[in-house]
């Protein structure tokens, strides 16, 4: 999701490229420690694998075809610095080269393809890993699931910011559901090629995959259908979909009602941070106010832990490489 | 005896798995000199190469160029005075363009401005690719990119001229001009090559490696003609090559 | 989304405005752009002007029309969704031709069709007349960290080599019938991604060593010098000049 200059307004194209500027501005330090005088052709060459990968068409369904984002595939195999840098510098010169994605979206644009998918999802990987068999199939499955979760998040980072700075009078709900059970879909393609395709890593050069550094891997695991996983996938991200719909209809009906029987709607609401902090578009409709606020506040918080997590990992992975380059 | 441009010491290598890919490789080779590195793949050649200026350095044994030994502070002279020239030119035509890849290497020894150009211009003459300096190098043929690749390393004024595989993937036309380029090159060379027809014309002495080792090493015509030696390290001597010079 | 980017935005051309700095052109573009995205939405007298300008420089950098528009389609899904918002949006009704349409959304689809637009015209311009090898030395001089824009050249260098290998891979698996049409018949494609990935990073080892050979250190040596006369700068201020005093303008007679 490329933004065009305008799609967001000021305020939070600069709060963004703050944001963005910050973090990647960690990461790039991080990759430089580590790699030393080895990361610019390292890393050049892995930007334009990721600019390639997203280049490529996989088919979906019936003849259809999905493209890649590639961020969590970048950090689950070059680690969550080289990788946040790495697809940054692919949105950059996209922008730049191509005109894909306005100069000035560029704040949010690194936030939601960079950020959030490289950095938030290495550190969904990292939990992942934990509870996965320690088999490269089990570290596949790993990616693939934080893959999946990084295009969700990525989509609700975008809803976030035009919870702030939205220039339409579309109200965050609407842009919330709209957003997210497209990117539920689109992040059960991405999962599954992610994983796929961490997996053929595994088999050939473990050492490469930053994800399993350290990791004693068995090469078995247990055999799954592709099209059972899909189909069990698609099942799970069905459900999600319709309870994320049901938030975003706007009639009395669904999560509305229960809201306002539970008094979690309040009206009349006149809070005069929110005015000002929040776009007036954004948080349209008294009665869904503030179940768009909790929402938003949920899932900001859960993003923003799983992004200063990946950071803080960054900060903290000061170890230098096995092999010392000459 | 003057002071050879390259001399290995008894050079040995293992990978970290244990492997060991060379077994004690002695090698002496003066100016002037063409010298053709032949044997099967898997020898170590390029593994030796690699060594030469020090981009492997965990191997033991003593290495020295034109009278400088190998450590850690020669480094840096030490791969000026040996001028390595890949297999793959693509592998280290990595700048924009033509004009700067030239630059590269003797803009890390410190030069700049008009001397830095002049370096590069008459470099650049010396390969025939004059014309092509503003180029891209992923716009022009392999012939092109194989002589541009030799120019970067001539533009660092190199002591020795390591070539790996030189005349692979070449076109006979292209073939024929680097071949003829190299004859024109004032300076010792030192060549891997797999094309037993391009060594004889090129070089007059030649190392056959093999397992690691350096199992014959003499004047080329007698290398080329002694079949027995040529077949037992995988190799065949030039079509119609009868052991004449 | 990530395809349709094969070919970069260059337009061989000896204009003016091709010979600018690159460094000039990136601030001149960047701050214009900023000015339009800040110019109030209902001053359409500016953005109006705005294009004339942009369109003046076009004629002076002698970039085709219609390549400018055929470029401009990258912002074509934005486009559909601000012509949506008319009718989804919320708020207050008005009637247009008969239909009653949400006025904010009127306004909204305007804001974003005409900032949309005029920012991606400006990139399309700035590409069409800076190679960008040059758009990255000139964000050198722009003091952006020599790693990333050496990160960027390296990228640049490389791309048509590993797409090269990819297509070479999908025409090996087609030769051999494979024309999957179902996301779980994908495997290959993912298999061959992990192929390339591990091609990619060995050829990184190799140019890191060629990079050595040549007596690299870790720090890229600075190869130019480009500097850009006073005039150059007085030229290239005038986009942006222009751009921000229209957006001040809009929001004073607001």
């Amino acid at each position: 999701m490329h933004a065009p200059d305008g799609f967001l307004n000021a305020g939070t194209a600069v709060a963004t490229g703050a944001v963005s500027l910050g973090a990647v501005g960690v990461a790039l330090r991080q990759t430089r420690d580590v790699l030393q005088d080895r990361q610019i052709p390292l890393a050049g060459v892995a930007a334009a694998f990721i600019f390639a990968a997203q280049m490529v068409n996989f088919p979906v369904a019936a003849g259809t075809t999905g493209h890649l984002l590639g961020g969590a595939l970048a950090a689950v195999l070059l680690g969550p610095a080289m990788g946040a840098v790495v697809v940054t510098v692919v949105v950059v010169i996209q922008a730049l080269a191509f005109a894909d994605g306005g100069l000035t979206a560029l704040g949010y644009n690194i936030l939601n393809m960079a950020v959030v998918t490289a950095i938030g999802g290495w550190a969904v990987f990292v939990l992942l890993r934990r509870v996965m068999p320690k088999t490269v199939n089990g570290l596949s499955l790993a990616a693939g699931l934080a893959a999946a979760t990084s295009v969700v998040m990525s989509s609700m980072a975008f809803s976030i910011e035009w919870l702030f700075g939205a220039t339409a009078p579309v109200s965050f709900a609407k842009v919330f559901g709209a957003m997210v059970t497209v990117h539920l879909l689109i992040g059960i393609g991405e999962g599954i090629i992610t994983a796929l395709a961490v997996r053929s890593v595994l088999s050939v050069r473990p050492d490469l995959v930053k994800g399993a550094e350290g990791m004693d891997l068995e090469p078995a695991g247990r055999k799954r259908s592709l099209r059972a996983l899909t189909i069990g996938g698609l099942a799970v991200a069905f459900v999600i979909a319709t309870v994320v719909a049901q938030f975003a209809v706007d009639d009395p009906d669904g999560l509305e009602r229960v809201a306002t029987d539970t008094g979690f709607a309040e009206s009349g609401r006149d809070s005069t941070l929110s005015d000002t902090l929040f776009s007036d578009y954004a948080t349209q409709g008294l009665g869904n106010e503030a179940l768009s606020l909790a929402v938003a506040g949920a899932t900001g918080t859960l993003i923003t832990l799983a992004v200063g997590w990946g950071l803080f990992a960054i900060v903290r992975d000061r170890r230098r490489p096995a092999r010392s380059p000459v | 005896m003057s002071t050879p441009v390259i001399a290995v010491d008894g050079l040995q290598f293992s990978y970290p798995d244990g492997t060991k890919a060379l077994g004690g490789i002695d090698l002496h080779i003066h100016a002037g000199e063409r010298v053709a590195v032949l044997g099967p793949n898997g020898a170590g050649k390029t593994t030796m190469a690699l060594h030469l200026n020090g981009i492997h350095r965990s191997g033991t044994g003593s290495i020295a160029v034109s009278g400088l030994p190998l450590d850690d502070d020669t480094l840096g002279e030490i791969r000026r005075r040996i001028g390595l020239v890949f297999q793959d030119p693509d592998d280290q035509l990595f700048m924009p363009t033509v004009r700067e890849d030239v630059a590269f290497g003797p803009a890390n020894l410190g030069l700049r401005g008009d001397e830095l150009e002049d370096r590069v211009a008459t470099a650049l003459e010396a390969v025939g690719m004059s014309a092509l300096a503003g180029r891209a190098p992923h716009h022009l043929s392999g012939g092109e990119r194989r002589r541009i690749a030799i120019a970067t390393v001539l533009a660092m004024e190199p002591d020795l001229l390591v070539l790996d595989e030189p005349t692979s993937n070449l076109d006979p036309g292209s073939r024929r001009e680097l071949i003829e380029l190299l004859g024109t090159l004032d300076i010792t060379q030192l060549v891997i090559t797999h094309d037993m027809h391009f060594a004889l014309e090129v070089c007059t002495r030649a190392l056959v490696m093999n397992g690691g080792l350096v199992v014959a090493d003499g004047p080329i015509q007698d290398i080329l003609g002694d079949e027995a030696l040529l077949r037992t390290n995988r190799l065949e001597p030039p079509y119609g090559y009868s052991g004449s010079a | 989304m990530g395809a349709g980017h094969a070919h970069a935005l260059y337009v061989h051309e000896h204009s003016p405005v091709h010979r600018l700095p690159p460094h000039v052109k990136i601030v001149s573009a960047v701050a214009f752009v900023v000015a339009v995205a800040v110019t109030p939405r209902e001053a359409l007298w500016a953005f109006g002007i705005d294009a004339i300008a942009l369109l003046t420089v076009r004629g002076v950098a002698r970039i085709p029309m219609r390549f400018v528009l055929a470029r401009l389609a990258v912002i074509l899904p934005f486009v559909a969704f601000a012509f949506v918002l008319p009718f989804v949006g919320e708020g207050e009704k008005t009637d247009v031709l008969g239909i009653s349409v949400s006025e904010e959304g009127l306004w909204a689809m305007w804001n974003i069709l005409a900032k949309a637009t005029l920012g991606a015209a400006t990139s399309i311009l700035l590409a069409a007349t800076t190679e960008v090898p040059r758009l990255l030395k000139g964000f050198e001089r722009l003091r952006v960290p020599r790693l990333l824009t050496a990160i960027a050249s390296f990228m640049l260098r490389y791309l048509e080599v590993i797409t090269g290998e990819l297509r070479r891979m999908r025409v090996a698996m087609a030769a051999r019938g494979y024309s999957p049409r179902w996301i779980w018949q994908a495997k290959p494609i993912a298999t061959s991604a992990g192929a390339l990935f591990i091609r990619s990073y060995e050829r990184g080892e190799r140019i890191h060593a060629a990079m050595l050979a040549r007596g690299f250190t870790g720090v890229m040596p600075d190869l130019y010098a480009d500097t850009a006369t006073r005039r150059q700068w007085l030229t290239a201020t005038a986009l942006p000049l222009l751009g921000a005093t229209l957006a001040i303008l809009g929001w004073v007679l607001r």
